[in-house]
């Protein structure tokens, strides 16, 4: 009774990973580096978590996972509330559309598919601020940030395999 | 008749969560964009659950923020120890200079407390200033905005000024328990009053979120020069007047721009001033005998 009781929590925890990992890449992103023009290219290494666990384990990245970690990035990043909810909220709609394909691609597959969502993101964003600010704005360091992201994707990319390795592994 | 209702909740509540669940994507859009309307009319309480949010999570970015920090000195400090003799030269060239500026403020500071006596000038308040550490920048492309280690126990109060190095970077906009979050000059929200150092033009300093502000409400034909220097005017009773802003880097057909002295790309540590607002309480007997 007790080996259960333990056993479930222990699967509890680990079932916690995907989302306790996309929380840890929300607080990682806003790590002040003090090199000129970064954190407004900073990279958007949550949107990186969600579309990979949403691929691998979209048990345990549903839409209100992704609404939740999108509207305490609003909260902590200071911008309008919503917009990032409402970002990770579609991405992880897109994307978990179009699984079937990602799961049976390969990596350069998956990573252009990233690309793709990466863009769509972009525009997503620079769409709801410049409605909510009622100003043209520019959409440059938002591409900016879009390639960054995209470059540093195979590297937290593999960060994400080993802790699903090791989390979440049968 | 207890158990009745109970069970007519469920037989009711199980297709309602299925419908949920099937629109459960709409349902979230719809409370995205309901979350942005009401962050534009219910700003006062989303700012103060916004400072709940960021309080609790501060110790954690304050944790984390510290070795991304102490790499950034370890590379700088090698860096500076390749220029340590060039550095050395300037400074000693620069020390000489400032020895002289010295002694010419030390002779203008006697000078004006001696001529404010005989005027019964009532001095500008006393400023206090409080020191607290950048522990997150947002990390997006649209918001300007810093965190910082100091909040409502150390003395922060909404709208005070955040200094840097050189000089202005922004103001206070949210306060929490031990954290607060400052506007930086460069968002598309901030808004300071300036006063253009030469030419005494007041104006408006507004960010565009790109690295440079401009100058808004300037009169046509305004004798602005590039590399005049921008301080505030101390309108609107906010700021304390003549905390330095920035440069003017550039005048033109579509506006003049200020770089901010301070760079706001690196700021580690930041000062905010507390300056008694007008009309709040003013020390009424200052040293004029």
């Amino acid at each position: 009774m007790t080996a259960t009781f333990w056993q479930r929590v222990d699967k509890a925890g680990r079932n916690l990973a995907p989302f306790a990992v996309t929380v840890m890449m929300v607080l990682v992103g806003m790590i002040p580096v003090p090199v000129p023009g970064y954190a407004p290219v900073a990279p958007n290494l949550t949107l990186v978590s969600v579309y990979y666990w949403t691929i691998h384990r979209p048990d345990l990245m549903r839409p209100g996972v992704a609404f939740l970690i999108g509207l305490l990035q609003d909260f902590l990043i200071g911008g309008p509330l919503g917009v990032n909810a409402l970002l990770l909220v579609v991405a992880q709609w897109a994307v978990l559309n179009q699984r079937r394909v990602f799961l049976a691609s390969t990596f350069a597959l998956l990573w252009f598919g990233f690309t793709l969502v990466m863009a769509g993101a972009v525009v997503l964003q620079w769409l709801a601020f410049t409605a909510l600010d009622a100003a043209a704005l520019s959409i440059l360091p938002a591409l900016f940030q879009g390639l960054l992201t995209v470059a540093v994707f195979p590297a937290v990319g593999w960060l994400l395999i080993r802790v699903h390795r090791a989390f979440l592994n049968g | 008749m207890k158990s009745r209702s109970s069970g007519s909740v469920i037989r009711l509540a199980a297709p309602l969560r299925a419908l949920a669940q099937r629109f459960s994507f709409l349902l979230l859009v719809l409370a995205s964009i309901a979350l942005m309307m009401v962050g534009k009319i219910e700003s006062v309480s989303v700012d103060s659950a916004r400072a709940r949010v960021t309080d609790a999570f501060a110790p954690i970015l304050d944790a984390i923020s510290r070795p991304a920090a102490t790499a950034a000195r370890v590379v700088e400090s090698v860096v500076e120890l390749e220029n340590a003799f060039d550095e050395n030269q300037r400074l000693k060239a620069e020390n000489a200079r400032l020895l002289q500026w010295k002694q010419a403020a030390l002779r203008l500071e006697a000078e004006n407390s001696s001529l404010r006596s005989l005027l019964r000038v009532r001095p500008d308040p006393s400023l206090t200033y409080i020191a607290a550490r950048v522990i997150a920048t947002p990390g997006s492309s649209f918001v300007r905005t810093l965190v910082v280690t100091a909040g409502k126990r150390d003395g922060v109060r909404k709208g005070q000024a955040a200094l840097a190095g050189a000089g202005l970077v922004g103001r206070v906009i949210e306060v929490g328990e031990w954290s607060s979050r400052i506007l930086l000059l460069t968002d598309i929200n901030a808004r300071v009053p300036v006063v253009l150092a030469n030419t005494r033009q007041r104006a408006i300093l507004a960010g565009d979120n790109s690295d440079q502000a401009k100058l808004l409400y300037l009169p046509p034909e305004s004798p602005i020069q590039v590399g005049e220097q921008v301080v505030t005017s101390g309108d609107g009773g906010l700021f304390p007047s003549g905390l330095p802003v920035g440069v003017v880097t550039a005048v033109s057909e579509r506006g003049v721009r200020v770089l901010p002295s301070a760079d706001l790309s690196r700021i580690e540590h930041l000062r905010l001033v507390d300056f008694g607002l007008p009309g709040t309480d003013l020390d009424p007997s200052p040293e004029w005998k």
